[in-house]
């Protein structure tokens, strides 16, 4: 039976998982920090050794495959022509596609955002605008920019289908490096995620990867095959949702707090009401947000741009800790470690202030109009209502002395009614890591995958009961 | 194939009219983009601009189109697409007003076509077909 040797390599980590098919689980983990900068291989080597004297033994594995999100991850722009239509779409592909939206354009650019591409050294060009039938002008006037300004990014033209001929002619005129793929919004508020999202991945494949250096390494492994954050996001959708042999565990959310960004999952049905209006763009099963401006380290002076002066000063007041000093202090040594216990509540506090912000950008909103027929309400976004299960992953919360009192906060709270967070949901911990390694033997030996979560994701209980919700 | 923006405006439920409007219409031979009740003048602008359509029709049915539409040619002005005509019917304002004084202001407001409650919408596709040259 097979053996996997699965990798990720991170931005600061590169963590082996290795699996076997035999035991039905994971055998050992390993890692050792990301040496992109010279050799991508130099690490993995290092993890390698680290992960053989753990199994006991130079394991020959049968497949080995890894994802990535070293280098910056994949850093991509996102442009269309309304903001809260192709712009959010082509967004929400990229966002479910591993990617980081470093930009967002919309309606015609300038000379200044077209350079600013290039400064910002996206990877790829998502370019959309237009439902299908709908706008051409502003999209071949956005893509005559990008071909004026002489871009070398990739560009995935994802945008009105009636104009394609149009945008070839365009890529063969100028030289650029385009491909075409089908429409990221064919009607008004129609979501179409695939074609566009598996066009990026190509590219990723074909190109990114080896612009970064990471290619080389698949002289030693098998094949790097996805950004990270979408194996996290193809394992909790496996999940969530199980295969045709076991029951997944349903709706779910995710929340995954890192040292720069906050990226937040969710795995459910946009509502589960039938007296509710639905407004806005479609909203997909399976969704990712990244906050940018919500971290630990690099980002824990945007946490303080997102709380209230009211919110810094109970807080400060609360824990005896001016929050401003501490919070600055993080982002400018972004390797401090919490030594003291005031030290371990100032990074609980920031982790929940991240989950906080986090899922209340992410979950939907609940509106209640008042009509001549009687009260309507009017929901934009997910309702995340029903959801079973919250899982936290990523360094804070796994490391964290007392995981459940960050993750408990994603709960709805009483004071906002009209968040359409958990009501009630149970809590799990991956407390091994797992996530982006099963996300890529998901692609492999789902049942395998899914038997492993289930398996090693660990159920939070509280050890005390709370009335509150504090 | 011409598209149209259809939809309710306001805090408007009435769901009926609306899809009778969207069968003529697409009947008709038009590109419907509905984009259904409770819906602002930016959801209609917006919609128009990505569609690229060249009318936008406003339901009004419980009494407060005066408030809704009020702004929203100029919000179009805003938008780009200024030169779009603007439909309104239904029950667009509450009580037993003058209808030509109605009409005076929708028209002030920047709309071109203002039907009185109980026009068939076969009225206005005779209208459609004039405004759109066809």
């Amino acid at each position: 039976m097979p053996r996997y040797l699965l990798i990720d390599f991170g931005s600061t980590y590169t963590k082996l998982t290795a699996v076997g098919t035999d035991q039905g689980d994971i055998l050992a983990t390993a890692s050792h920090p990301t040496t992109v900068a010279s050799d991508i291989s130099i690490g993995y080597l290092a993890a390698l050794e680290r992960l053989y004297e753990r199994l006991g033994e130079r394991v020959v594995f049968d497949e080995t495959i890894a994802c990535s999100s070293a280098a910056g991850g994949l850093k991509m722009a996102a442009i269309g022509l309304v903001e809260e239509l192709t712009v959010e779409a082509a967004r929400r592909v990229c966002l479910g596609a591993g990617a980081k939206v470093d930009l967002v354009f919309s309606h015609h650019m300038t000379k200044r955002e077209v350079a600013s591409l290039e400064q910002n050294k996206i990877d790829i060009v998502l370019l959309a605008g237009g439902a299908d039938g709908g706008n051409t002008e502003n999209v071949l006037y956005n893509l005559r920019m990008l071909g004026e300004a002489n871009i070398r990014i990739p560009i995935i033209y994802a945008g009105n289908k009636s104009c394609q001929d149009d945008v070839q002619d365009l890529f063969d005129r100028y030289q650029l490096d385009g491909r075409i793929t089908d429409n990221v919004m064919p009607k008004i508020n129609q979501l179409h995620i695939g074609p566009a999202r598996e066009a990026i991945r190509k590219l990723f494949l074909e190109k990114i990867i080896e612009a970064k250096g990471i290619k080389k390494i698949e002289s030693q492994i098998d094949k790097v095959i996805l950004p990270t954050p979408e194996a996290v996001l193809k394992a909790a959708e496996l999940l969530s949702l199980g295969t045709l042999d076991e029951k997944g565990l349903g709706e779910l959310a995710m929340v995954d707090i890192g040292g720069a960004t906050t990226d937040f999952y969710s795995m459910s049905h946009p509502t589960r009401r039938g007296d509710v209006v639905l407004h806005g763009l479609e909203e997909p099963y399976a969704k990712r947000t990244v906050e940018g401006d919500l971290g630990m380290r690099w980002s824990a002076t945007g946490v303080l741009k997102a709380m209230t002066s009211d919110e810094i000063r109970v807080f400060s007041d609360r824990m005896g800790v001016d929050l401003k000093e501490a919070f600055q202090h993080r982002h400018d040594h972004v390797d401090f470690l919490p030594q003291s216990e005031a030290d371990h509540l100032v990074d609980a506090l920031l982790a929940r202030i991240c989950l906080e912000k986090a899922i209340n950008r992410h979950a939907g909103k609940m509106e209640e109009v008042y009509t001549p027929l009687g009260n309507v309400l009017n929901q934009t976004g997910k309702d995340l209502s029903h959801i079973e299960w919250v899982i936290g992953t990523g360094g804070p919360v796994i490391k964290s002395k007392d995981p459940l009192s960050i993750l408990k906060h994603a709960a709805k709270r009483a004071e906002l009614p009209f968040e359409l967070r958990p009501e009630a949901p149970n809590y799990l911990l991956d407390k091994d890591y797992i996530m982006a390694a099963m996300g890529l033997l998901s692609q492999k030996d789902p049942l395998l995958a899914l038997r492993i979560m289930k398996k090693r994701l660990i159920r939070l209980e509280p050890d005390e009961v709370h009335y509150g919700r504090t | 194939m011409k598209s149209i923006v259809i939809g309710v405006i306001g805090a408007d439920v009435h769901a009926v009219g609306n899809k009778i409007i969207e069968y003529t219409l697409t009947n008709a031979g038009y590109n419907v983009v509905n984009i259904g009740v409770l819906s602002s003048q930016e959801d209609f602008i917006n919609a128009a601009i990505e569609t690229n359509a060249s009318l936008i029709m406003v339901s009004s049915l419980y009494g407060h189109g005066e408030i809704d539409c009020r702004g929203m040619r100029d919000k179009c002005v805003e938008a780009g697409i200024s030169d779009i005509p603007l439909y309104v019917g239904g029950n667009i304002v509450v009580g037993k007003q003058d209808f030509n004084e109605v009409k005076k202001r929708f028209e002030a407001m920047g709309f071109n076509r203002v039907y009185p409650p109980g026009t068939t919408i076969d009225t206005a596709l005779a209208d459609i077909k004039a405004d759109l040259g066809e």
